[in-house]
């Protein structure tokens, strides 16, 4: 039996983060337990982008303040995470998504986002390869981007074992042993370790763990798929999204991107021709000098999504147990506020920004759902 | 002949060198292994790095070949260009 000041269940952008944040708030004995390799789940398998074009208060705020850390990640872990701040170029189709998109934007200026609405004619001159003539206009955010989830990965774990933090993969959580209402030990299928505190960063695991202590998340598991293309010469610096399309270049100079086919929840992440022959169409639509470039691989993850698509952070009815998930597609760019959100939690008692503890898993009991409307790929 | 001159993955540029090093820093077992170094995600899609990488890892963890993890395949088995897809609109 080991003993842990903190247990962090899951190797994803979430327990990496928080277990940094920890650590560098001068706690000692953390050990990150990841049943497979670091970034198996949604964090190695999503689309890079990192934005702040979003519908409520709580997603802009926190997304605001991760875009912050994110360059803070970038200018101080000791591996390169490739963020690039290449913006994030929201085409719109219609007069009336214009008018929402225009609403939004009013509502990120207000929260210190700097996005606006341009012409297609900027468009142009943002990304010339653009086909315009079906386009009203875009929503624009410069300082919006993206970065290399394995990296970031790779960065952080490196820096949490730097400080001192026992990550063991390989090993899988079996059991969350609570005793008197307080959490007495985590059991995995190698060790035993006793702790009052546990973080259940899981991913699409988070369910399975949260029912060891009787905490249940109200999460559903959709597939989501994603292709990258050969490596060209790097052209493309935004994330461009029509409709839910999205795609971008990566530094390693592939095109990176997904849409939505509207599956039914599935637990498999097998990838489709249809997706294929879907998001070919529409990317061609918007890029038609894509056309003879070659699709390299395709893969697919999960997003682990919420009844109202924003996180579910921070406390729950189990003393000690704090969830970090439910991110809807969102958790890598999350990854950075959320950890330090839930490290601040554990040390301080309470999440540094208001808006945070909008998202705890209260919200569903209370009916205080906040509906995120801008969800994509 | 030098390991820095023992090329393993032709697509991206990964050496024997390469590998041991990974090994060294923590990278033993396939999937994170291949995610470092990228080894097996360039245009030939691993069909010649990935057995020789799982090999070589084998060798240098003195395990059998079974034992070192195989990652997935992923789809197109060959690159194809998006424009195979087009359907023609109206």
């Amino acid at each position: 039996m080991k003993t842990k000041d903190v247990v962090i269940i899951g190797g994803g952008i979430t327990g990496l983060s928080t277990a940094y944040y920890l650590a560098r708030a001068g706690v000692k004995n953390i050990a990150v337990l990841e049943k497979r390799y670091l970034g198996s789940g949604s964090t190695g398998r999503c689309g890079t982008g990192i934005r702040q074009q979003f519908t409520t208060r709580e997603h802009i705020i926190l997304m605001r303040e991760s875009v912050k850390l994110w360059l803070e990640w970038e200018n101080n872990l000791p591996y390169p995470i490739h963020f690039r701040q290449g913006g994030y170029l929201w085409l719109l189709s219609s007069q009336s998504e214009l008018v929402q998109y225009k609403n939004y934007v009013r509502l990120q200026n207000l929260l210190g986002v700097d996005s606006r609405i341009i012409t297609p004619e900027e468009v142009k001159e943002i990304v010339p390869d653009i086909d315009t003539s079906n386009i009203v206009g875009a929503s624009w955010c410069p300082s919006d981007g993206n970065a290399y989830p394995f990296d970031t990965i790779f960065a952080l774990s490196i820096a949490i074992k730097s400080y001192g933090v026992e990550v063991n993969t390989f090993e899988e959580v079996k059991d969350v042993v609570i005793e008197q209402n307080r959490i007495e030990r985590v059991i995995t299928d190698k060790e035993q370790y006793a702790t009052h505190f546990v973080v259940n960063a899981a991913g699409f695991g988070a369910v399975k763990i949260g029912k060891m202590v009787n905490v249940s998340l109200p999460l559903t598991l959709y597939r989501h798929q994603i292709a990258v293309s050969e490596p060209v010469s790097s052209f493309l610096d935004p994330m461009v999204v029509k409709g839910e399309l999205y795609f971008t270049q990566t530094y390693r100079g592939r095109i990176i991107g997904g849409t939505d086919l509207h599956e039914k929840p599935t637990n498999n992440t097998h990838s489709t021709l249809s997706f294929l022959e879907q998001y070919a169409n529409e990317i061609l639509d918007v890029m038609p000098l894509l056309s003879s470039l070659n699709i390299m691989r395709q893969w697919a993850g999960f997003y682990v999504v919420s009844p109202d698509h924003h996180p579910i952070l921070g406390p729950t009815s189990v003393p000690g147990f704090i969830v970090g998930t439910g991110f809807s597609g969102h958790g890598f760019m999350l990854g950075p506020v959320v950890g330090k959100l839930l490290a601040s939690y554990i040390v301080h008692g309470n999440m540094f920004l208001p808006e945070a503890n909008n998202l705890t898993i209260e919200r569903f009991k209370k009916g205080k759902l906040i509906e995120e409307k801008a969800v994509i790929g | 002949m030098s390991d820095k001159d023992i090329i393993i993955c032709r697509c991206e540029d990964v050496t024997l060198y390469d590998i041991k090093e990974a090994v060294r820093k923590g990278f033993k077992d396939m999937e994170s292994l291949k995610r470092y170094l990228q080894i097996g995600t360039g245009p030939c899609q691993g069909k010649t790095c990935i057995p020789l990488t799982e090999k070589t890892l084998a060798k240098i963890l003195n395990e059998k070949v079974d034992n070192v993890g195989h990652p997935t395949s992923r789809a197109p088995e060959n690159p194809v260009p998006f424009g195979i897809f087009t359907v023609k609109k109206k």
